[in-house]
């Protein structure tokens, strides 16, 4: 071969070898980006099957020093403080999501949704700040429904962009079938358009749950904690899973340890599996990050 | 679609009523959005007023937290949050871009899906899972990773000092795995919107496959790309309870990643329970002022950036 023809199959080499190189770096970085979720999951069940129990959904904590006890007053706190933030968080949600779906062509709209991307961008410790000094403060202490306003005010621009999106994918047909029947505006998007979007914008609410049933950082000081009973939700504080497992891990007690991994379990499971049927129930379409 | 004249009479009025009422009560819901950010900032500026009056600029650039003489300056926080952040970056972009080019290009279309929805599970595990992850099990296995460093690289002045594990590499790695799944999965899907013809003009010229990429496509990409990875930066800016249990907690400035450090969101979180004067509470919210600022700055130029691109835009305005 002459010198000429060597030097651009020389050069097609490198290119290829360059093609190739990338190729195994987008793979590697891919198993990269899966090894911490295997390691994670893998750690959080092992640990926390072996220290979950009856006892951690039926009994209080016991005092330190003594073995056994659960996370009673968490498990139910947290599903208290979940259903708070859902009467806060998803009034607005739905019902801004149908805005910005049906009559959100316009810069009204265009302002929304773009003060819902930056508020769902706002840290969720700056959240618990906020209703902290708007609540807290104001009522003498933490109550549960404060804490269900600082999970609330989370939920409001997940649960409004989703609906959104799936209230988007109604067929303008349908819209169109039902005014041409004589029915209002209104009653075609309660009836006919929200009928058919129902199922999406379940899901999108449990998913909004989801995101929010892990949060410690906005109930850290306006829901608090307790070693007790709590049912009353406008006083005192009411204990949740996130929360104990924050003040648990950072105990020095190896039993205290043992619970936060439990609690962790507990957490992890619910949120995934609430994850793993939005995604099924949309098959695919709907992102858990946003 | 709300069309219609206002005065008519009987049933027909009723009903362009009731349409009217019903669009007015949405819009209002949705209006709800502007007035909670606008509640938060003036709320938060009035608590934090007391002590914007009395350390004015300085608040940011002075090191001495000193709640029993009631002196406070931010800085070492700020260090600690930007060099955390900085980290998490550093170890998450590469990692996410190469795993959005993987999911969006090159893998088979069976594997995309699945693969792209584990990935962002990562995004649905609690931060205080990953707290407790980083505690009792990455901060124990870096300790032999960061003696080992400390020996090899001890003249940098970043592997400097003694291996205790928690610290600032475990607070930036916890934080790059946190914000990866959003950078992968926003910088997915602006590499799914670039059109096709990018990629075909490419390859008909004779590019290999990296080549189509490299150039035709990320260029492309660029603006959304680097909106993913500014809303990542965001996240990794405010997150609070995983890094509060790894990074140790102790204001430094140091430059070492094995020294434990402090952040924003960590001294809101371990301090506000025993904030007792008034000064101390005014420079927590003063701190949690500058975090909503900064996240709003941050994540309104990410979406603007994305919105270009045409990623979660609304409609009408997309092109």
């Amino acid at each position: 071969m002459t010198a000429q023809a060597k030097a651009p199959s020389l050069r097609l080499a490198r290119r290829k070898a360059a093609n190739g190189l990338m190729w195994g770096g987008a793979v590697l970085a891919t198993l990269a980006a899966l090894v911490p979720l295997g390691l994670i999951l893998y750690y959080v069940a092992a640990q926390g099957i072996s220290s979950l129990n009856l006892a951690f959904f039926t009994q209080l904590p016991k005092p330190v020093g003594e073995s056994g006890g659960g996370m009673a007053n968490a498990v139910v706190g947290s599903l208290i403080l979940v259903g708070l933030a859902s009467l806060v968080g998803l009034p607005i949600g739905l019902l801004g999501g149908i805005y910005l779906a049906e009559f959100g062509n316009n810069r009204l709209g265009w302002a929304i949704r773009f003060a819902a991307d930056v508020l769902s961008g706002v840290p969720s410790i700056v959240i618990g700040m906020f209703v902290l000094a708007l609540v807290v403060i104001p009522m003498h202490g933490v109550s549960a429904v404060a804490g269900g306003c600082a999970l609330g005010l989370m939920m409001v621009p997940i649960a409004m962009r989703t609906t959104e999106e799936l209230v988007r994918l109604v067929p303008m047909s349908l819209r169109e079938g039902s005014l041409a029947l004589g029915a209002t505006h209104w009653r075609t998007i309660v009836k006919v358009v929200m009928q058919a979007a129902k199922g999406g914008v379940i899901t999108g609410v449990l998913l909004a749950i989801a995101r929010i049933a892990g949060e410690a950082a906005p109930i850290l000081f306006t829901a608090g904690s307790t070693q007790w009973w709590n049912l009353k939700v406008t006083q005192g504080p009411m204990s949740s899973l996130p929360v104990q497992i924050y003040l648990y891990a950072g105990s020095p007690f190896e039993e205290w340890h043992r619970q936060a991994w439990a609690a962790a379990l507990v957490l992890v499971t619910m949120v995934l599996l609430l994850s793993i049927a939005a995604r099924y129930a949309t098959r695919g379409r709907m992102r858990l990050v946003r | 679609m709300s069309a219609g004249r206002p005065r008519r009479r009987g049933r027909l009025g009723r009903a362009n009523l009731e349409d009217r009422a019903f669009g007015w009560s949405t819009r209002l819901f949705a209006l709800c959005v502007i007035a909670i950010l606008a509640l938060l900032g003036y709320v938060l500026a009035r608590a934090a007023h007391p002590a914007l009056l009395m350390f004015g600029w300085g608040f940011l650039s002075s090191s001495v937290w000193d709640p029993v003489r009631e002196v406070f300056g931010a800085w070492p926080f700020i260090w600690g949050t930007l060099l955390s952040s900085t980290l998490a970056l550093l170890i998450a972009v590469p990692i996410s871009l190469g795993a959005a080019v993987f999911l969006a290009e090159l893998a088979p279309p069976w594997l995309r899906n699945p693969i792209s929805f584990l990935v962002e599970l990562l995004a649905a595990v609690p931060s205080v899972v990953y707290g407790l992850w980083g505690l009792f099990v990455l901060a124990p296995m870096l300790r032999p990773v960061e003696a080992w460093l400390g020996h090899r690289l001890g003249f940098l002045p970043f592997f400097q000092g003694s291996a205790y594990g928690i610290g600032m590499l475990a607070a930036g790695l916890i934080l790059a795995i946190m914000i990866l799944p959003i950078i992968t999965a926003v910088s997915r899907e602006v590499l799914l919107a670039v059109p096709r013809t990018q990629r075909e003009a490419a390859y008909s010229l004779g590019a290999t496959r990296w080549e189509a990429i490299r150039g035709p496509v990320l260029r492309y990409a660029r603006a959304g790309i680097m909106g993913a990875v500014i809303l990542g930066l965001g996240r990794a800016l405010g997150e609070t309870m995983a890094v509060t249990m790894v990074i140790g907690n102790t204001p430094t400035t140091s430059l070492s990643l094995f020294s434990p450090a402090y952040t924003m969101p960590s001294v809101l979180a371990n301090e506000f329970a025993e904030a007792t004067g008034k000064l101390h509470s005014a420079a927590l919210m003063e701190i949690a002022l500058l975090l909503f600022g900064v996240a709003i700055l941050v994540n309104a130029v990410a979406r603007l950036l994305l919105w270009s691109v045409g990623r979660g835009a609304p409609r009408g305005v997309r092109e």
